[in-house]
C-alpha cells in the first residue's frame, strides 16, 4: 500500500532554489519581448508610430496589430468561441490591453522601447459597470463583431422555472438577497510568460510556458498560427502556481511565438506583475439575486436566481462549451428541495476578459456563495441557528447517488456526520454560548458556516469539451526489465505534488515504492493528450488514468506470472502487491520479476507483445463531488470595522485521500484564498476604467498575519465513479470558505439587523455597512 | 560600473549598470535563479535573499549597492552536502507546494532563527508576514520552521 | 519585472561628499538610503532622476543615541534598528506601535527613518509619531546646518523642507520625563499603508495634562498635527470624556480623500477613533 503520508519527491529540487520556471530557462541567443498597453479603457486607435523605438539601438523588432493583421494573426479564438485582439488593430477595449510588442536584446531595453513608441488614442466613452451595460445607449463594446448593437453576450438558464415559480407562489416564507462576489485575480506568485523558439530549418516550434494545460495550448497554437501540430512542442515547467490563472492563451505568448519567427530568435516575455493583475485571466464577477422558498419549519422548497455576469471586454471563459455559466446551476448546493431555476445572462464591459479562473471549479464558487449566503439569510428571517436550518435541510445519506433538480449526479457523501463533526471540533454551543455573553456587553463575535458540495472531475466527453475538444485525459506507462516504471501523464502540477501522488497511485496499484515511479509531465513531445489541470481534475481524471493504466500493467503482468509458474491466469491472485497461485505464497512474483521475465526469452503467452507497458485514456463516467462543513470565528472591531479571524475549522471530504500530507496542504492554502476573498481582495475600477488594483499594494493578497491556525479534520466517502474512489480537493477550499467567512462577519453584525454585506468586507466596508451606508466594492469609493 | 559582490561565500566581479537589480543580477549574470521575483513594488517577498546575513527584498535593491558586501542566496544554504535545518523542516512539514516562494521564506527562516533560536507561532508569522505564499496558506511553513528550531535545539 | 530607466550612480564616502555630489548633479539627483520608496517609483517609471547619491555608508547618519536631553536618530537608521533599540522604544513605546505596523520586517530591515521622512507620502507612519512628539529636523546643505520643527517639515504631499543640495541628517526628539505615548493604526491588511493612524504623546502635571502631543496620518491632517486637540487636553484630567472630545476635535480638522482604503467620512471616523485610543493607551503608560 502506497497511500499515506509521504514527503513530496519535488521538494529536493525547490529547497535548493533548483526549480525551473519559465523565467529560469535560458537559451543561446535569446531575446527579450515587452508589450505596450492601452492606458485607456476604452479608445479608438489613431496612428501608431514605431519609427524611434525601432531605431534603438538593441531593438530587433517592433511588432504591432497592422504588423499581425498582414500574418492572420490580429485575433485569436477565446475558450469560449468568441474572438480576441492579440494586439488591437482598431480600438482598445480596457486599460491594459496589448497594443505593440518590442523585441530586444534585454529585458531592460525592451522595457525602454516601450517609451518610443508614440500612439495616438481618440478616447471612447467606457462601459464599467455590468448593470449598466445593457442600457439603450450604452457604447458599443464589440463593434469588431458584425451586426453587433449591444454588449450581450448571452442568456442561459437551467432548472424547471414553472415548477420552481409554482412552489414560490404557495411558499410559506420566502427570502431574497442581492449579492455581488466582486472580480477578483488568481495572482499565482509567478506571473505569466513565455519563452518561444522557432526553428526554421526544422519548422519545429519550441514554446515554454507555465501552462495548466499544455497538450490544450499546443493544439489551440496549430489552429491559430497554422503551423502543423507534430511541428509544435510546449513544455510547462515547474509552475509557480497557477489556481486557474495559467489555463488560457495569452496575447504574449502569440507575440513570443511572433518574434521568435520574425527575429529567428529565441524570444522570452514574462508580464510585470501589473500586466498580470490588469490583463490575464480574472475571476467571478457575478452580480445575483436569489430568492429561497421554504416553510415555516425551515425546510425549504426551491431556489431561485437571476445573475448578470461582467465577462470583459472578449469572452474568453474556459469551460465546457456546453456551459456557459459553467456549473453555476449545481447552486442547489447540499440540500434536499423540489425545484431550481437560474438564468443567467452575459455581457461585455471595458474590462480584461476571463472570469472562470481562481480555483473556482468552473462557477461553482458563486453558487456555493450564493446558496450559504441564502442559507443565512433564511435562519435570520426564520430566527433558526444556521447550523440546526443546514441540518434540517442536508441531502442524506440515502439518497445518494442524488440527481440534483437541476440535473447533477451527486455520487456519495454522509452530509450530516461531516457538518457535526465539524460542529464538535469548533464547540459549537460554547461558542454560541460565548457570544451571547459577548453581545450582552457589547462586542461583536461572529460565528459562520459553511456546507458546500463540489462537481469536480470535468468531465464526461459526452457533456463536457473545450473548444471540440473532450475532456478524456491519456495515460502512459512503462516499466523498465528491473521493475522500475515510468508514467506519462497530460495533467500539470503547478505545486499540487503530481510527483509524488501519482507515484503513490501506480505503486499501491503494482506493489512497487512510489520512489520507483517516476512521473514524467508537462512536455507535450513526451506526454499523451489531455486537456490538463484545472478545476479539481487531475486525481478525478488522470488520476483515474493512471490507477487504470497501472491495472492494464497488472493485468498483463498477470499473464507473465502465469507463464513463469507455468500456472492458469485463473488460478493467480494478487496479494501483498504480488502475483501468486491461489493458496501458495511462496510461488509469489514481484513486479521486478516479471518485468524481467517480460522483457527475457521466456515465452510469452497470448495477449503479451514482449513487456508490460501499458497505455490508456480515460473518460470519466461521472464527476466527482468532494463536499466539506466550514466554521469560521471572527471578532469585529465596532469602532473601526476590523475584522480578525479567529478561528476555522474545516472538516473535508475528498473520498479516498492518497496522500493526506498533500490534501491538507491543498486545504490550507483554498482556506487562506478564502480569508482573502472575504476581507481584501478586490479589483474594482473607477468610472473611467482604471483599474484600481493593478499592483499588490493595491491588490492585497492574505499573509502569515490574516490567517489563523487552520483546524481541519475528514470524512471519508469513496466515490464510486472513480477506479480509487477518490475525489478532486484542489479547489475546494477555495470554494467553500469564503461563504463561511461573510457569514461569520454578518453573523457578528447581526445585532445592527443586518442580513449581509458584499465582499471584501475592508474595515472600511464593515464600518459603512454597521452605518446602514454600504457602498459598491466593485466601483471606486467616492 | 565595475562591482565585487561575494555570494554564497564566493566573490564575483562583473560590470554592470547602475540600474541593473540585485534579482536579476543573481539570476542573469551570475545564474543563480533560485532567487525569484514576483512583484514590482517589495510586497511580495519572493525575491529575498541574505544581504549581509540580514533578510532584503532584492528586486528593490541595486546591484551596485551590494558591491562589497556578501549576498546570501538559496543556493547557499546547504553546506558540505547538508542540507540547512530550515530546509529539511520545509520537506517534513510540507511547507511548500509550486516551491515559488520557498527559496525567500527559507532565508527569513534562517535569519529568525539566527536570532531567535526558539521563537514561538506569532514570531514565526511576524517574521514571515512580508512574504506571501499563495498555496500553504502559511500553516506549514509555520511548522516548518518550528520543526528546524526543535531539530537545532536538539543537535 | 518592471525595471527603471538609466541614470548616474555615486556612492557618497561622508555628508560633505554627499552635499558635493548633490552640487554637482544638481536638481535632478536623488538621495537614495533603502530605496523602498524610492526604487518601486523608479520601476514604475513614475520617478526618473539622474542620479543617485547612495549614502548607505555614511555610518555618521546611522547613529541611535540620547543627547542633551534629547533621542538623535540619524536618519540612515533603518526601521529594524529603531524598533529594535531600546534607547528610542524606552522613553517612546510610541515608535515600538508604529514601527511594528510599517510595512514589513524584511522591508524594515533596509528602509530608513530618512527616507520614509524623505518621501513625505501624506500616509507616512513616522510623519505622524515624529509629529506627536514635536522632533526637530537636522538638515544640511551647502550654507551649514539648520533645525526645522518637524510640523514645518512637510509642505505638502510629496514636499519636505529638505532642499535642492540638502541632506536630512537626523531628527532629535525631546525626551519628556514620565510621558506615556502610543501609536494607533487601521490597515486594509498587515503591512499596508494606514488608511488611518494616530499617534498620542501625554504628559501629566498635578493629576492634570500638561503636555500633549497628537500626529495624525493619511487624514489630511494639516503637518500631521492635531494643535485644536492638544490645546482642548491641557489642564484637564486625562479621562474618557476629554480624550473623546480631543478625538472629535482632531477629526473636524482633517481633510480625508476617499480613496480604495475607505471613504472619506470613514477616515475621518477614525481620526476621531484612533486618538480617542491612543491617547488613552498613552495615558495608561505614564
Amino acid at each position: 500500500m502506497s497511500f499515506g503520508r509521504m514527503h513530496r519527491k519535488e521538494d529536493a529540487r525547490f529547497i535548493r532554489g533548483r526549480g525551473t520556471y519559465v523565467d529560469d530557462v535560458k537559451l543561446p541567443g535569446m531575446l527579450h519581448g515587452a508589450i505596450l498597453r492601452s492606458p485607456y479603457a476604452h479608445a479608438r486607435i489613431v496612428s501608431i508610430d514605431t519609427s524611434a523605438a525601432e531605431a534603438h539601438p538593441k531593438v530587433k523588432a517592433v511588432v504591432t496589430g497592422a504588423t499581425l493583421a498582414g500574418l492572420n494573426l490580429a485575433w485569436m479564438p477565446t475558450l469560449s468561441n468568441d474572438v480576441q485582439a492579440v494586439l488591437a488593430t482598431d480600438k482598445v477595449r480596457f486599460q491594459g490591453q496589448e497594443v505593440a510588442f518590442v523585441v530586444a536584446e534585454d529585458r531592460y531595453a525592451a522595457r525602454d522601447a516601450l517609451e518610443l513608441i508614440e500612439v495616438e488614442y481618440e478616447p471612447l466613452d467606457a462601459v464599467i459597470d455590468a448593470r449598466t451595460a445593457l442600457d439603450a445607449g450604452a457604447p458599443v463594446i464589440r463593434d469588431d463583431l458584425e451586426g453587433k448593437a449591444d454588449n450581450h453576450i448571452f442568456d442561459w438558464q437551467a432548472g424547471d422555472r414553472a415548477r420552481t415559480d409554482e412552489l414560490f407562489e404557495r411558499a410559506e416564507v420566502t427570502v431574497a438577497q442581492d449579492m455581488l462576489y466582486p472580480r477578483v485575480h488568481p495572482a499565482p506568485l509567478e506571473t505569466c510568460g513565455a519563452l518561444a523558439d522557432f526553428d526554421k530549418v526544422t519548422g519545429k516550434l519550441t514554446v515554454w510556458c507555465p501552462t495548466q494545460a499544455p497538450h490544450a495550448h499546443r493544439t489551440l497554437y496549430a489552429m491559430v498560427a497554422g503551423l502543423p501540430e507534430h511541428k509544435i512542442r510546449v513544455i510547462s515547467p515547474d509552475i509557480g502556481g497557477g489556481f486557474g490563472n495559467k489555463v488560457g492563451i495569452y496575447p504574449g505568448y502569440v507575440c513570443a511565438i511572433v518574434g521568435s519567427i520574425v527575429t529567428g530568435r529565441p524570444v522570452k516575455w514574462m508580464e510585470d506583475r501589473s500586466e498580470n493583475l490588469m490583463s490575464t485571466s480574472f475571476a467571478r464577477d457575478y452580480h445575483m439575486h436569489g430568492e429561497i422558498a421554504a416553510d415555516r419549519d425551515g425546510r425549504i422548497k426551491a431556489i431561485r436566481v437571476k445573475v448578470l455576469a461582467d465577462h470583459g471586454a472578449f469572452n474568453g471563459t474556459a469551460q465546457p462549451t456546453k456551459f456557459p455559466a459553467g456549473f453555476f446551476h449545481v447552486f442547489t448546493g447540499s440540500y434536499d428541495l423540489e425545484a431550481a431555476h437560474c438564468e443567467v445572462t452575459g455581457v461585455y464591459t471595458n474590462k480584461a476578459p476571463g472570469g472562470v479562473a481562481y480555483a473556482c471549479s468552473f462557477r461553482i464558487t458563486e453558487a456555493v456563495y450564493l446558496v450559504e449566503r441564502l442559507m443565512d439569510v433564511l435562519a435570520a428571517e426564520l430566527g433558526v441557528d444556521p447550523a440546526e436550518l443546514r441540518m434540517r435541510n442536508l441531502l442524506k445519506p440515502d439518497q445518494f447517488p442524488y440527481t440534483s433538480p437541476t440535473g447533477w449526479e451527486y455520487d456519495s457523501g454522509d452530509y450530516p456526520k461531516t457538518l457535526r463533526l465539524a460542529l464538535d471540533m469548533a464547540g459549537y454551543d460554547e461558542l454560541r454560548a460565548e457570544q451571547a455573553a459577548k453581545r450582552a456587553r457589547g462586542e461583536l463575535m461572529g460565528i459562520g458556516i459553511s456546507f458546500f458540495t463540489e462537481a469536480v472531475g470535468a468531465g464526461p466527453r459526452k457533456h463536457m469539451d473545450i473548444l471540440g475538444l473532450g475532456m478524456a485525459d491519456g495515460a502512459e506507462l512503462r516499466v523498465h526489465p528491473t521493475g522500475k516504471a515510468v508514467l506519462r501523464v497530460s495533467c500539470q502540477s503547478q505545486g499540487q505534488g503530481h510527483e509524488t501522488t501519482f507515484a503513490q497511485i501506480v505503486g499501491n496499484e503494482l506493489g512497487i515504492p512510489a520512489d520507483d515511479v517516476e512521473v514524467v509531465h508537462g512536455d507535450t513531445d513526451q506526454t499523451p493528450f489531455g486537456l490538463g489541470t484545472y478545476g479539481s481534475r487531475s486525481t478525478p481524471v488522470s488520476g483515474a488514468a493512471t490507477a487504470v493504466v497501472a491495472r492494464k500493467v497488472r493485468d498483463r503482468a498477470k499473464l507473465v506470472a502465469a507463464a513463469m509458474l507455468e500456472a492458469s491466469p485463473d488460478d493467480l491472485e494478487w496479494q501483498d502487491g504480488k502475483w501468486s497461485v491461489v493458496g501458495d505464497p511462496s510461488t509469489a512474483k514481484s513486479l521486478a520479476e516479471i518485468a524481467l521475465a517480460a522483457h527475457s526469452n521466456l515465452e510469452l503467452p497470448e495477449g503479451v507483445e514482449g513487456h508490460l507497458d501499458a497505455v490508456t485514456v480515460y473518460n470519466p463516467p461521472n464527476l466527482t463531488y468532494p463536499f466539506g462543513a466550514y466554521i469560521c470565528v471572527v471578532d469585529v472591531d465596532p469602532g473601526t470595522g476590523q475584522v480578525k479571524v479567529r478561528r476555522f475549522v474545516a472538516v473535508d471530504d475528498c473520498g479516498v485521500r492518497i496522500n493526506p500530507m498533500i490534501v491538507e496542504g491543498q486545504v490550507h492554502g483554498g482556506l487562506a484564498d478564502g480569508v482573502g476573498m472575504a476581507l481584501m481582495q478586490v479589483m474594482a475600477f473607477d468610472e473611467d476604467g482604471n483599474h484600481l488594483g493593478a499592483s499588490f499594494m493595491d491588490y492585497l493578497l492574505p499573509t502569515s498575519m490574516e490567517c489563523p491556525s487552520w483546524e481541519l479534520g475528514e470524512t471519508v466517502s469513496p466515490s464510486p465513479f472513480h477506479p480509487i474512489g477518490a475525489k478532486g480537493v484542489g479547489e475546494s477550499a477555495t470554494v467553500g470558505s469564503p461563504a463561511a467567512v461573510v457569514n461569520a462577519v454578518v453573523d457578528a453584525l447581526a445585532p445592527y439587523g443586518i442580513r449581509h454585506a458584499d465582499m471584501p468586507l475592508t474595515p472600511a466596508n464593515v464600518w459603512r455597512t454597521i452605518d446602514g451606508r454600504p457602498f459598491r466594492t466593485d466601483l471606486a469609493i467616492s | 560600473m565595475r562591482i565585487t559582490v561575494t555570494v554564497n561565500g564566493q566573490p564575483y566581479e562583473r560590470d554592470v549598470e547602475p540600474r541593473l537589480l540585485l534579482t536579476h543580477f543573481l539570476r542573469d549574470e551570475l545564474d543563480l535563479t533560485g532567487t525569484h521575483w514576483g512583484c514590482d513594488t517589495s510586497n511580495c517577498g519572493v525575491c529575498t535573499v541574505q544581504l549581509d546575513g540580514v533578510p532584503v527584498k532584492s528586486c528593490t535593491v541595486l546591484a551596485v549597492m551590494a558591491d562589497g558586501h556578501e549576498v546570501t542566496t538559496v543556493e547557499g544554504l546547504e553546506k558540505d552536502g547538508e542540507l540547512d535545518a530550515v530546509q529539511k523542516g520545509f520537506v517534513e512539514c510540507h511547507g511548500l507546494q509550486c516551491g515559488f516562494c520557498t527559496p525567500g521564506m527559507l532565508l527569513t527562516a534562517r535569519w529568525l532563527l539566527d536570532n531567535k533560536p526558539d521563537p514561538d507561532e506569532g514570531e514565526i508569522r511576524e517574521a514571515i508576514s512580508g512574504q506571501l505564499c499563495r498555496c500553504t496558506g502559511y500553516e506549514n511553513i509555520v511548522r516548518s520552521i518550528r520543526w528546524a528550531a526543535e531539530a537545532e535545539a536538539k543537535s | 519585472m518592471q525595471v527603471p530607466a538609466t541614470f548616474a550612480y555615486e556612492r557618497a564616502g561622508s555628508v560633505p561628499h554627499a552635499l558635493e555630489l548633490l552640487d554637482r548633479y544638481g536638481p535632478d539627483a536623488r538621495v537614495v538610503a533603502g530605496g523602498h520608496s524610492l526604487i518601486p517609483m523608479m520601476k514604475l517609471r513614475l520617478a526618473q532622476p539622474e542620479a543617485l547619491i547612495d549614502i548607505n555608508g555614511l555610518s555618521e547618519l546611522a547613529q541611535l543615541s540620547v543627547e542633551d536631553g534629547e533621542l538623535v536618530i540619524g536618519s540612515m537608521v533603518r526601521h529594524a534598528e529603531l524598533l529594535a533599540g531600546a534607547v528610542a522604544t524606552g522613553p517612546y513605546p510610541i515608535f515600538e506601535d508604529a514601527e511594528r505596523v510599517i510595512a514589513d520586517p524584511i522591508v524594515r530591515n533596509r528602509g530608513t527613518v530618512g527616507g520614509s521622512l524623505c518621501q513625505g507620502d501624506p500616509s507616512e507612519d513616522l510623519a505622524a509619531v515624529f509629529a506627536a512628539l514635536r522632533a526637530t529636523a537636522v538638515i544640511q546643505g551647502p550654507a551649514g546646518v539648520r533645525k526645522v520643527p518637524v510640523r514645518e517639515f512637510h509642505e505638502g504631499p510629496y514636499e519636505t523642507a529638505v532642499g535642492d543640495g540638502e541632506l536630512l541628517l537626523a531628527l532629535r526628539v525631546p525626551i519628556l520625563d514620565g510621558a506615556g505615548s502610543a501609536y494607533e493604526k487601521v490597515e486594509r491588511r498587515v503591512g499596508d499603508w494606514p488608511v488611518a493612524a494616530a499617534g498620542a504623546v501625554l504628559q501629566l502635571d498635578g493629576g492634570v495634562i500638561a503636555r500633549a502631543g497628537i500626529g495624525l496620518t493619511a487624514v489630511g491632517a494639516e503637518h500631521f498635527c492635531a494643535p485644536e486637540a492638544e490645546a482642548h487636553l491641557i489642564g484637564k484630567p486625562p479621562g474618557a470624556e476629554v480624550f473623546a472630545e480631543a478625538g472629535r476635535i482632531a477629526a473636524e480638522h482633517c481633510e480625508p480623500h476617499s480613496d480604495q482604503r475607505g471613504p472619506a467620512d470613514y477616515k475621518r471616523h477614525l481620526a476621531a477613533e484612533l486618538t480617542r485610543r491612543a491617547l488613552a493607551r498613552a495615558v495608561e503608560r505614564i
